[in-house]
């Protein structure tokens, strides 16, 4: 049955330098990375090439050692040039300097009617040697999936509702075929669904359009109704004990792309976004792609952030950073290290906030906003109340949430709902919270304190 | 505003680790940071903008809501003190009169207030918080017209530090800060803040003749006491120095003596249309709490056995300090429930439990007071059982 959901809370950031929905000939990147720092619970990663190396794409070169099956691959065939480490060795990136031509590893290779017969250990068995693995997220806790465990239901939320967010539309545009290769997949690995779901307020994709054997799901509302975690609290939410998958379309097409054409093709569209770009499109590069082509020449101003992800959720990297495992977009926005006199008290409408306090007059800018990355005010403990429950779709109470984790009261955690929460689901929270608190880092430790004990 | 940065720059090393005064770096830090939004940007990991509003907006915000009861305040202490004395005055003469009343009590309010918070800041370490711009002013409006300085500063003190500070300060504190500042002078100096004397100003002259001070809300628990109707003990107050001082519209737009702040129930609810408009206050609270007072009347009315009781509900609502409380006092976000729904039922009872304390109990004319205190203390409680409900649909959805 499909269900249609409604959500009224949440917030749509409305920022200046969405990308123009066209492909855009930026020059190509050059070097590659994969971070394990993007694999969110990743404990002891250990590196299976040297620098000097040479891989194809989809030659595994990082794995676990706590999920040993679960191999992570080069995106692009090259040379290692670099194997980079942080303080107390910690493994940062393995850079690839990629050739002009990329060449594959070869996989197994099926044709539509041979998938049907495929079984479940030959998929998964594919899948973690050919790199594609690591799109799959469990839930609770938001980290990559174990091969070894059956979820109850897998969710591919088809809509991304973050601010500047690429358009589906556009990053699936031809790949129908693949998609739903990767569901058919997919299906084979839970004896639940495969839930799609899909925004209620746009047009539905191609790529969507026609896909077989899944359960369509859509949601109306503003942010944060793309995202996955709330999309599973209304369609059958996360209780202890129970295990769900998620997976983006992206990894979709990539697994359907591993078995129908039997390489592990990471190519990927990034959009390029915000306001600091002279030119916000998509460009056509590979997975974890360095960004330094697309950014320099590219900016109105000098001093400026780089976001790998948007600006709720992601990260910040250098002007030659590389773009994270599982983003689709850089966004550039102004740094914002300057002091504002009178800053808190002066009126404006070009100040964006979810609240309407004194002299933020940014509900009458109907426009589009520049926003930087000042936090416009100092760490408070929590003072307001009901504005978390605010932009919190959620049958949750985020401030008691928080208050436990915080405390470290492991019982309050699991009753409040930490299974539920991953860090984005919080992330509007921490964006409104006066108080200025780092929420999503309190979502992780929550997290990490009920994983790991 | 490059001269003032320099300086702060200029002061600065001084204040950090190593400078001879860094034990005072909080006071640095919190004067600059008045002065300039700081320049502190989002970290690395997580979202990488933020809200243009913070706790100092927030806070000056409920400032704002209260300077129409604060003027209005200052007029009718010298509106009151004029007709008291039976005098011609002119409006300047009314507005002088009562700033020189209710200035020096704000003064004393906020500078001593600031001297304990800092003080505070500086033994704890702790940033110095904005919580206390509201509370000063909060403490300034709910003190009658004249009251011994000292008395206002032992109380300002008394609700910082115990009031706050000793929970750890701004957002740890169980009880509304300023009324913490009133009960303590209600129960230790109880002469100069309740009877009938203290709500109008003489300063050195007499009152006519004739001339009772007896608030509205003595008033009509006297008329329960003897028998006679409340709106007719109310229409005949002081009928000898003006016509129907205590009318209903006198009251609902505040020519009438009270404390400071509470009397006019239109800038208060001005001040209320401030908050809701913002979202800084919670409209349930306020709305709730209305509710609670007018119910809780007409269940009196219904069950009279009195005049008092007998009293038209929506008297309630105008007389004493009612709507001053559930608006600026009830709705402190700190020491009220924290859950929505828990909104509804804290504001609910701090209206029902003001009627009953000012109906019932001979000791206490005014009721709002101990009302708003008492559900401070059972806020908790409330949100409890609602996240307990949260706790248990959970739970039962696993089961199912």
């Amino acid at each position: 049955m499909s269900k249609l959901v409604k959500l009224k809370k949440g917030f749509d950031i409305k920022l200046a330098g969405k990308a123009e929905k066209q492909i855009e000939a930026f020059q190509p990147a050059q070097t590659f990375a994969i971070k394990p720092t993007d694999f969110v619970g990743m404990q002891r990663p250990k590196v299976l090439v040297k620098e000097g190396d040479t891989v194809k794409a989809g030659t595994p070169i990082l794995f676990d050692k706590k999920l040993e099956k679960v191999l992570y691959a080069a995106p692009v065939s090259g040379e290692i040039v670099e194997i980079k480490r942080g303080e107390k060795r910690k493994l940062l990136e393995i850079r690839i300097m990629a050739d002009k031509e990329v060449s594959y590893e070869a996989y197994d290779k099926f044709s539509d009617s041979d998938l049907k017969s495929l079984s479940k250990e030959q998929a998964t068995a594919q899948m973690l040697k050919g790199g594609v693995w690591p799109q799959i997220i469990q839930r609770p806790f938001g980290v990559v999936a174990n091969p070894d465990e059956e979820p109850k239901a897998i969710y591919i939320s088809g809509f991304d509702s973050h601010p500047l967010a690429p358009d589906y539309g556009v990053l699936l545009k031809g790949q129908e075929k693949f998609f739903q290769a990767g569901i058919s997949i997919l299906k084979k690995l839970t004896s639940g669904q495969v839930h799609l779901n899909l925004d209620a307020q746009s047009e539905v994709s191609p790529a969507y359009a026609d896909v077989q054997g899944v359960q369509v799901n859509k949601f109306e509302g503003p942010h944060p109704a793309g995202n996955v975690g709330v999309q599973i609290h209304h369609i059958d939410p996360i209780n202890k004990g129970d295990l769900v998958w998620t997976v983006n379309p992206y990894g979709v097409v990539q697994i359907g792309k591993l078995f129908l054409e039997g390489i592990l093709d990471a190519s990927k569209l990034v959009a390029v976004t915000g306001s600091e770009v002279n030119k916000a499109a998509y460009v056509k590069t590979y997975v974890g792609a360095n960004v330094s082509t697309f950014v320099n020449g590219n900016l109105k101003s000098e001093h400026v952030r780089v976001i790998s992800g948007n600006v709720l959720t992601g990260e910040k990297i250098a002007s030659d950073g590389y773009v994270g495992y599982y983003h689709h977009q850089i966004t550039v926005i102004p740094e914002g290290d300057y002091e504002e006199f009178l800053g808190w008290i002066k009126p404006s409408t070009s100040k964006l906030s979810f609240s309407k306090a004194l002299g933020l007059f940014s509900f009458l800018n109907k426009g589009e906003f520049k926003v930087d990355t000042n936090t416009h005010g100092e760490e408070r403990p929590f003072v307001v109340s009901g504005v978390f429950e605010k932009v919190l779709p959620m049958d949750v109470l985020p401030t008691y949430l928080f208050k436990a984790i915080i405390s470290e009261d492991f019982d309050e955690m699991e009753e409040l709902g930490l299974y539920e929460i991953i860090e984005e689901d919080v992330a509007l929270c921490e964006f409104v919270d006066p108080s200025k608190n780092d929420l999503q880092e309190v979502v992780r430790n929550g997290i990490e304190l009920l994983m790991y004990s | 505003m490059k001269a003032l940065q320099n300086l702060f720059d200029k002061l600065k090393p001084n204040f950090e680790k190593g400078g001879k005064w860094e034990k005072f770096y909080t006071l640095y830090e919190g004067h600059r940071t008045i002065a300039f939004a700081p320049d502190i940007t989002t970290k690395a990991k997580g979202s990488q903008i933020k809200d243009a509003v913070d706790l100092k907006r927030v806070m000056i915000t409920v400032v704002i809501a209260m300077i129409p009861a604060l003027l209005f305040g200052i007029f009718n202490v010298g509106y009151q003190h004029f007709i008291a004395v039976g005098e011609e005055a002119t409006f300047i003469d009314k507005v002088l009169f009562g700033a020189m009343a209710v200035v020096p009590t704000l003064i004393v309010s906020y500078a001593i207030g600031l001297l304990t918070e800092f003080t505070f800041c500086v033994i704890r370490n702790h940033p110095i918080s904005e919580g206390f711009l509201v509370t000063g002013m909060l403490i300034a409006l709910v003190m009658p017209p004249y009251i011994p300085l000292w008395q206002v500063a032992l109380a300002t003190i008394f609700a910082v530090v115990i009031g706050k500070e000793v929970f750890g300060g701004t957002g740890m504190n169980i009880l509304n800060v300023a009324l913490t500042a009133r009960a303590f002078l209600y129960f230790a100096y109880p002469a100069q803040i309740s009877g009938d004397q203290v709500w109008t100003y003489l300063g050195d002259k007499a009152a006519v003749d004739g001339f009772s001070g007896a608030t509205a809300l003595s008033v009509a628990f006297q008329a329960g006491q003897s028998g006679e109707p409340v709106t007719a003990a109310l229409a005949a107050h002081n009928s000898s120095i003006g016509d129907s001082l205590y009318s209903f519209a006198n009251m609902f737009l505040g020519f009438i003596p009270g404390s400071i702040g509470e009397t006019s129930v239109l800038m208060i609810l001005l001040g209320a249309a401030v908050l809701v408009g913002t979202g800084v206050a919670s409209w349930k609270i306020i709305v709730s709490g209305f509710a609670g007072t007018y119910i809780m009347g007409l269940i009196m009315n219904a069950f009279a056995v009195n005049e008092y009781m007998a009293m038209p509900a929506h008297y309630h609502l105008v007389i004493g300090g009612v709507a001053f409380g559930i608006v600026f006092m009830a709705t402190d976000p700190v020491s009220a429930a924290q859950t929505e729904s828990g909104k509804w039922l804290y504001g609910l009872l701090i209206g029902f439990l003001t009627v009953i304390i000012r109906v019932t109990n001979p000791a206490y004319p005014e009721g709002i007071m101990l009302a708003v205190l008492l559900m401070n203390v059972f806020a908790p409680l409330i949100d409890f059982y609602v996240v307990k409900a949260n706790k248990k649909r959970r739970l039962q959805r696993a089961t199912v």
